[in-house]
């Protein structure tokens, strides 16, 4: 074993064990925060597994749209909903995270007696390619993967649209259409029963601004 | 001793498992779209394996690879959308009391 070998094997076994610790804390862990937070370590995890595996391109991929997009996506999702919520137990909670773990454990020896079981035929030494990744993925993309690339697009397009639609509010509030410069209070566009003062006029207030974080 | 094919379906494997497990067992709704994230990238790196070891001239499994995080972003979008849809109309986010299109 030369020293790029003891390297690669190094370096394989930290990034698994960070991927798999981090994906328990994601799916074990009671604050949400930290899982989300978790999420982004598992990512980060991934797209090292992706650089041992000769593909720059996909793990600069993974890092831009996983960890910049989608986990910050994730976090924006956790504070616009976030309600301190004490779920009420389940009668049969102990005996339903036992049967899944159970199922998820067969599962798993299932799927490695499989794949030890394998002979993989063309597993032997990964030749690497002369040129660069980046330049195979873009022939790909623009010659036989090409009706695929566009509709992606397309996907993304109708994404967005039904997205923005999904999380828009439904109804415009009362105070807009009824101006009221002396009174003019700041609500909350989804929530327009609970009022924020913007004047320190404690005479005129339905409730306190801090009300509905506790 | 190498890096072998294997150990990469391994670690898909565990973690398509821990994936599954949080997307059953989870009552937050936030927390199933995570787990949803995990199992598209455990099947990610089985592509990307395959794509490295057994076709390392046309890699194709990359390919693959990003089409699948481009689905994977419009989810989460839509997922979350849908989330906060749902906590604007029932005021809660836990799993077992969504139970609006159930008989």
């Amino acid at each position: 074993m030369d020293l790029a070998q003891g390297v690669q094997i190094v370096s394989f076994a930290l990034l698994s064990l960070m991927m798999i610790a981090a994906a328990l804390g994601v799916v074990l862990l009671t604050n949400i925060v930290y899982s989300a937070f978790l999420l982004g370590g598992v990512f980060i995890s991934i797209a090292g597994l992706y650089i041992l595996l000769n593909a720059d391109f996909v793990a600069a991929a993974q890092v831009l749209i996983y960890v910049g997009a989608v986990n910050v996506l994730i976090l924006f999702a956790i504070m616009l909903v976030n309600k301190r919520e004490d779920f009420t137990p389940l009668s049969s909670a102990g005996l339903r995270k036992g049967a899944t773990a159970l199922v998820c454990a067969g599962l798993f020896v299932l799927l490695s007696t499989m794949v030890l079981a394998t002979p993989w035929s063309a597993s032997t030494a990964s030749v690497p390619t002369t040129e660069s990744s980046i330049v195979r993925i873009g022939q790909h993309f623009f010659t036989d993967f090409l009706l695929p690339f566009e509709l992606a697009s397309v996907l993304l397009l109708i994404a967005m649209v039904g997205a923005i639609i999904l999380a828009r509010r439904e109804y415009l509030p009362e105070v807009l259409q009824t101006p009221n410069v002396q009174q003019q209070v700041l609500t909350l566009p989804e929530r327009p029963r609970e009022l924020v003062p913007a004047v320190s006029d404690s005479s005129t207030l339905t409730s306190t601004p801090g009300d509905r974080n506790k | 001793m190498q890096l072998q094919l294997q150990y990469f379906l391994l670690l898909g494997a565990a973690l398509f498992c821990i994936g599954i497990y949080g997307l059953i067992t989870s009552r937050n709704a936030v927390r199933v779209l995570m787990s949803i994230e995990l199992l598209l990238n455990a099947v990610n790196i089985n592509f990307m394996g395959f794509s490295n070891f057994l076709d390392p001239q046309e890699i194709k499994g990359q390919v693959f690879t990003v089409f699948v995080i481009t689905v994977a972003a419009a989810e989460a979008a839509v997922g979350l959308a849908i989330v906060l849809s749902i906590y604007r109309n029932r005021d809660t986010v836990d799993m077992e009391q969504f139970n609006l299109l159930k008989w």
